[in-house]
């Protein structure tokens, strides 16, 4: 796909396991190795920027895009502040996010970007970019999930993504940050204790990691919904990152999909997944939600019952 | 023995302390939410007046799916920056814990059957809802603090089981405070109905922009205000799950409950210093004074 400006997308699990404590568990290690071999993969790419939407990165006004040129803090987790603290010092693309910005206006989208010494970056993204681009080989472009998106917005925000890399001529390596089933188990494990909370969620996540191997993005966001009911805590109004990375990412099911690593994480679902555009196409879903353009907003129907 | 002397529901909307411009935070205001700040500032003239030792605080923005979580170091200092309202609130913090109360806590909540840990991790970053309910009773931060994380038991279970488990370590806070020599202040720290506007006034502290989301929400935020004032918290306690879910209310945290359960279920009427939406958020200032002597008709 040499017209695409997607060199490959990645799906990562957010906690900081794989980082911080790779050796305590089997699966974590895996992860571990799947995060190096994801990072090999952009070395040996030839992207330009690697492009992050994160699910730790909660926002209520509009989307945020981080465009700060250096962040640098030492971050710790809220939950597993005992595996240790996450130094980071990043690079961001300002220029990017700030045509980003720029472009979720033009579709109807309220964003801003944010550019503050000490803005605390969230947890997934600091394990993403510490082990996918750990010398900064990369600039790169975080944005937020906010928190009363839907649908529209969500993929409206993934156009935008595009439109800029488009409008740029930068070629992306495109990262959602998220776990596939996000129960987490709510008393402490010993590491080797550590499983998939229930068999209802490994069910789930074997069925959507079939869908990704077979490179079959759009059909997975078709089925967010459901996969929110099914597996996702309610923590949010839906399962957004897939809508996203599939409309970031061209909205199709012509893919090369390589699971690279799947384990738990204190119960949740996480997996390292790539995506390589191809020419291949796969599905037989009917894609029965319509597409949309452009974000605008509500509708108002409590004013007009 | 230890006792709690006041119990304080004072919400955390970055706007206030922004709106105040102490010389800890970075951005400028032209002021704003007067209404919740002057009542802050009345309601932190009637803490001065009482004698006590420490200010214990339930965060909603210390959010802990593994258990809850207590601080367990004696000092931190660093700079609190809202993830969300980063332009407003950038604050460069400076405080005490009481870890010995802390501890004592957290031992009382894991003999009663919960999970619990300390934290202990000194790059750990204070939450902003911790610090602006703290900075708004006690501006001059001469009382140590204990910082409560929030188990999210309503997203993963139900408002239900929310309910019952702050109940419960409020049960095991309040056994723990009375067995201290300490004298304790309780700060409950949040919005009543919690839904926001997703876009903000280009200036921020333009007050002309500010009201509540929608009507439905500022009845219902009514509703507990007119219980809280006739001292029916138990029956608050009981609305809980329904006021959450109809409101989106930031009660979903546990923190009122776990407040009200600590102090034995008040049924004597609130102290209401202030009522006012922040982007679309209701918030009221509301103390709990045990001693009858001195609790007051204030609003």
């Amino acid at each position: 796909m040499k017209d695409s400006p997607i060199v490959f997308g990645l799906y990562v699990p957010p906690h900081p396991h794989p980082l911080l404590a790779p050796e305590k568990n089997e699966g974590w290690g895996k992860l571990r190795q799947a995060f190096d071999t994801a990072r090999k993969r952009i070395e040996e790419s030839d992207a330009d920027i690697i492009l992050i939407y994160s699910t730790t990165w909660p926002s209520v006004i509009g989307h945020q895009i981080q465009a700060r040129s250096n962040p640098e803090w030492v971050h710790v987790d809220d939950d597993f502040h005992y595996l240790g603290s996450m130094p980071y010092k990043f690079e961001m693309d300002s220029d990017f996010s700030h045509q980003y910005h720029e472009n979720c206006g033009k579709r109807g989208l309220n964003s801003r970007t944010i550019d503050y010494d000490g803005f605390p970056i969230d947890t997934g993204s600091v394990v993403a970019l510490s082990l996918l681009n750990p010398d900064n080989r990369l600039p790169a472009c975080i944005v937020s999930s906010n928190v009363y998106a839907n649908r529209a917005e969500s993929i409206v925000l993934g156009k935008a993504a595009r439109d800029t890399l488009e409008q740029q001529g930068k070629k992306a390596i495109v990262v959602v940050v998220s776990s596939l089933s996000n129960r987490m188990f709510t008393d402490y494990i010993k590491p080797e204790d550590d499983r998939i909370h229930s068999a209802k969620d490994q069910e789930w996540n074997q069925k959507i990691m079939q869908f990704f191997q077979e490179g079959r993005l759009e059909d997975l966001s078709q089925l967010s919904r459901e996969i929110h009911n099914q597996i996702r805590v309610q923590k949010v109004v839906a399962y957004k990152p897939i809508w996203w990375m599939a409309a970031t990412m061209g909205q199709n099911n012509n893919y090369q999909g390589e699971v690279l690593a799947y384990a738990s994480l204190h119960g949740s679902g996480g997996a390292v997944i790539q995506l390589t555009p191809t020419t291949g196409s796969i599905g037989d879903k009917e894609f029965d939600e319509d597409d949309i353009e452009f974000y605008t907003g509500d509708r108002h129907v409590l004013d007009n019952g | 023995m230890g006792e709690i002397v006041a119990g304080c529901l004072a919400p955390h909307p970055p706007h206030v302390v922004y709106a105040d411009n102490p010389e800890q935070n970075e951005p400028n205001s032209e002021g704003g939410w007067e209404t919740l700040r002057w009542g802050y500032a009345k309601l932190a003239r009637k803490l001065k007046t009482l004698d006590y030792d420490a200010i214990v605080i339930f965060t909603p923005h210390w959010q802990t799916y593994v258990g809850t979580h207590f601080l367990g170091l004696p000092h931190f200092k660093s700079k609190s920056v809202d993830p969300v309202f980063p332009n407003l609130f950038r604050f460069n913090y400076d405080l005490n814990i009481d870890v010995e109360l802390s501890k004592s806590m957290h031992e009382a909540a894991k003999d009663a059957g919960m999970v619990t840990m300390m934290m202990e991790n000194p790059d750990f970053r204070i939450d902003y809802g911790t610090i602006v309910s703290a900075h708004m009773i006690n501006p001059e931060w001469n009382k140590p603090i204990i910082p409560i994380s929030s188990n999210r038991n309503s997203h993963y279970y139900s408002v239900e089981v929310m309910n019952e488990q702050a109940r419960a370590l409020g049960k095991a806070c309040r056994k723990a405070i009375l067995e201290s020599d300490k004298r304790v202040v309780l700060i409950s720290s949040h919005s009543l109905s919690h839904r926001h506007f997703t876009v903000e006034s280009e200036l921020p502290e333009d007050m002309s922009k500010q009201h509540i989301y929608n009507h439905s929400n500022y009845v219902w935020d009514m509703k507990l205000i007119d219980l809280m004032r006739q001292g029916k918290m138990d029956e608050v306690i009981n609305l809980m799950p329904e006021f959450t879910e109809q409101t989106i209310a930031e009660t979903d945290s546990g923190s009122l409950t776990w407040m009200m359960e600590a102090m034995g279920m008040p049924d004597y009427p609130a102290e209401i210093y202030g009522y006012q939406s922040v982007i679309g958020t209701g918030n009221v200032i509301a103390s709990w004074d045990p001693n009858p002597d001195t609790r007051e008709v204030v609003l």
